[in-house]
């Protein structure tokens, strides 16, 4: 288990003067679940092209599954099972007749690839909609098919580049504990890129933040939320939120407070105990004048480690979190 | 019966399936899926039809003049030119470029060239289909073959030769560009082959500039070569003429698409 599946170093790619990927150095261990999050345009398709042998970096090198992406592209294509984002299907033909194409250009026999569609049929919850033309499929039916065809070849590492944008809750729910059972009962390595902060927190065992090309933080889900704090202290002050912020940057280290940043018209409070950081906080607003519109603690977010690193939420253009 | 429970209990692994299955696979997946959008076939089964009808029609007597004594015979390898020419599987290969599936092809351990000739095999296999309910129609006329079943045969690959050598600028274009509408514009390509020549008259009785630029249409020849299968007999140097007016299209247009497949597969 301790292989390492993934690994790259100072990969870097760049569509002219734009820098798409910059020099990121990762490595992914065998039967992990790794989280590549980052808001749109971030590098992670891009990112994930290169470890898919679909785009040659421009620098630097990876190695995936034990094989050098650029200098042998086969070993590594037999050994990947790739879903790209957009589920990438043949409308005109039926879910069992795409299975046992795929299987043909993995080279499984015919007996081969029977075998694995019946075994695909009971992984992937998808049911007799296989003998269905896929044009008739629903989106979820859609992606799950994707994922079928991603795994006919029995792959050792899968990539999933946003395996949810575009699905109802439901939909995300089932493909989620389906990537899940891959992963925990098959020990497939799994290598998911997102923009959704709750899948990386729900699925990967440790996350990667990506913001312009660049790895801005890593570890798991806990680690770097605990980065940020035990809680998070948001207190909304309108127009007056500069001033608070220097009041806050002057109270007492003895009231646990860490950073203080601000987020529009709030401030995000890291602090230690949330509980006891309330009254201080509160106290030394009031002392200053300021009014607190709202004041809430929570626990921190993912999100809220992307902000700390980068200045803006991952949210900010997305609108179908769920 | 216990090999059957050994290779059940093995996991599946992948390995290269090789060139020709490749290929295969790719003509297969390709062939299928022809009847299950006729709406992308009709035309190709009713247009030469149509040109036979109304060229026979209008200009049968006219022809006479000109010493071509039997114009339907003259007419049917024009109407199969137009049955084949152009026919490729292009528009599918661009809907799966901009739908992901080609990317889905690339991450699969195939060769790349099967990529492209899969579907000139599907093709090969389209055109000589096309080709046949245009004889019938001959036949039904009273065309009849100078060359036998033999010349039959001969004319049937002919066709499908030229059909298949056309096919590389349509797929150069989808390759290049990925866009669905200039692939449909390739049909553009069509008019100065198939009318720029002698279509309508026999090269003799074409003056001026048709006569010239007429000359230098490889369509001329393969029509000179189709026509001698019907109307004289065995001539080997029309049917020479013929394949060698063929291969020049071919190498051109298969250069352009082998390429175009380069560029849009390297990882750049």
């Amino acid at each position: 288990m301790s292989e390492t599946a993934i690994v790259t170093r100072a990969i870097e790619r760049r569509f002219g003067d734009n820098v798409a990927v910059a020099g990121v150095d990762l490595t992914v261990h065998e039967g992990e679940m790794y989280g590549f999050l980052g808001p749109n345009g971030a590098g992670k398709s891009t990112l994930t092209r290169l470890l898919c042998t679909l785009l040659a970096p421009t620098g630097g090198t990876a190695t995936v599954a034990g094989h050098d992406v650029v200098h042998e592209p086969t070993a590594v294509r037999l050994r990947i099972g790739v879903a790209l984002q957009e589920a990438a299907l043949d409308d005109k033909q039926t879910g069992v007749e795409m299975l046992r194409l795929q299987g043909r250009f993995y080279g499984l026999t015919a007996r081969e690839t029977t075998r694995r569609v019946a075994e695909l049929r009971e992984l992937i919850d998808i049911g007799d909609a296989l003998d269905d033309r896929v044009g008739t499929y629903s989106g979820g039916m859609k992606r799950r098919l994707d994922l079928a065809l991603a795994l006919i070849h029995n792959p050792r590492i899968l990539f999933l580049d946003e395996p949810t944008t575009g699905l109802d809750p439901i939909s995300r729910a089932t493909v989620w504990a389906e990537v899940r059972r891959l992963n925990r009962e098959l020990g497939v390595t799994v290598f998911l890129t997102t923009q959704y902060l709750e899948e990386a927190d729900a699925l990967a065992d440790r996350v990667g933040i990506i913001n312009r090309g660049e790895l801005v933080a890593e570890g798991t889900p806990g680690e770097l939320k605990r980065s940020i704090g035990t809680d998070v202290l948001v207190v909304e002050v309108g127009d007056q939120v500069e001033n608070a912020r220097t009041t806050l940057r002057t109270l007492d280290a003895g009231t646990g407070i860490g950073g203080v940043e601000t987020d529009g018209t709030s401030l995000m409070v890291s602090v230690d105990d949330g509980a006891r950081a309330v009254s201080p906080v509160a106290l030394a607003l009031d002392r200053a004048g300021i009014t607190v519109q709202q004041l809430a603690l929570r626990h921190p977010t993912l999100d809220d480690v992307f902000f700390r690193v980068t200045g803006h939420r991952i949210q900010d253009d997305e609108g179908e979190a769920p | 019966m216990s090999t059957d429970t050994a290779v059940r209990d093995d996991p599946v692994s992948a390995r290269p399936a090789g060139f020709w299955r490749d290929l295969l696979s790719v003509a297969i997946r390709a062939l299928r899926q022809i009847p299950r959008e006729p709406e992308a076939i009709i035309p190709a089964l009713v247009i030469p039809l149509f040109f036979f009808v109304v060229n026979v029609g209008a200009l049968g007597d006219v022809a006479t003049f000109t010493g071509v004594d039997d114009f339907k015979a003259f007419q049917i390898p024009v109407a199969i030119i137009f049955a084949v020419t152009g026919v490729s599987r292009a528009s599918a290969l661009v809907t799966d470029i901009t739908g992901g599936y080609f990317d889905r092809l690339l991450v699969t351990p195939m060769h790349r060239t099967s990529l492209l000739l899969g579907l000139m095999v599907a093709d090969l296999a389209l055109v000589v289909a096309l080709s046949v309910p245009v004889l019938v129609l001959g036949f039904a006329l009273g065309v009849q073959f100078a060359t036998g079943a033999a010349g039959v045969l001969v004319f049937l690959l002919l066709a499908g030769l030229w059909g298949l050598a056309f096919t590389g600028f349509p797929y150069a274009i989808a390759l290049r560009t990925g866009n669905p509408a200039a692939v449909n514009s390739s049909f553009l390509l069509f008019f100065p082959f198939a009318f720029l020549t002698t279509t309508f008259l026999p090269l003799d009785a074409l003056t001026g500039w048709l006569a010239t630029i007429a000359q230098f249409n490889p369509v001329t020849y393969l029509l000179a070569a189709l026509r001698s299968l019907i109307m004289e007999g065995w001539d080997a140097t029309a049917l020479w003429q013929g394949l060698a007016a063929i291969a020049v299209v071919g190498v051109l247009s298969f250069v352009l698409a082998f390429r175009a497949l380069q560029g849009r597969t390297a990882r750049t």
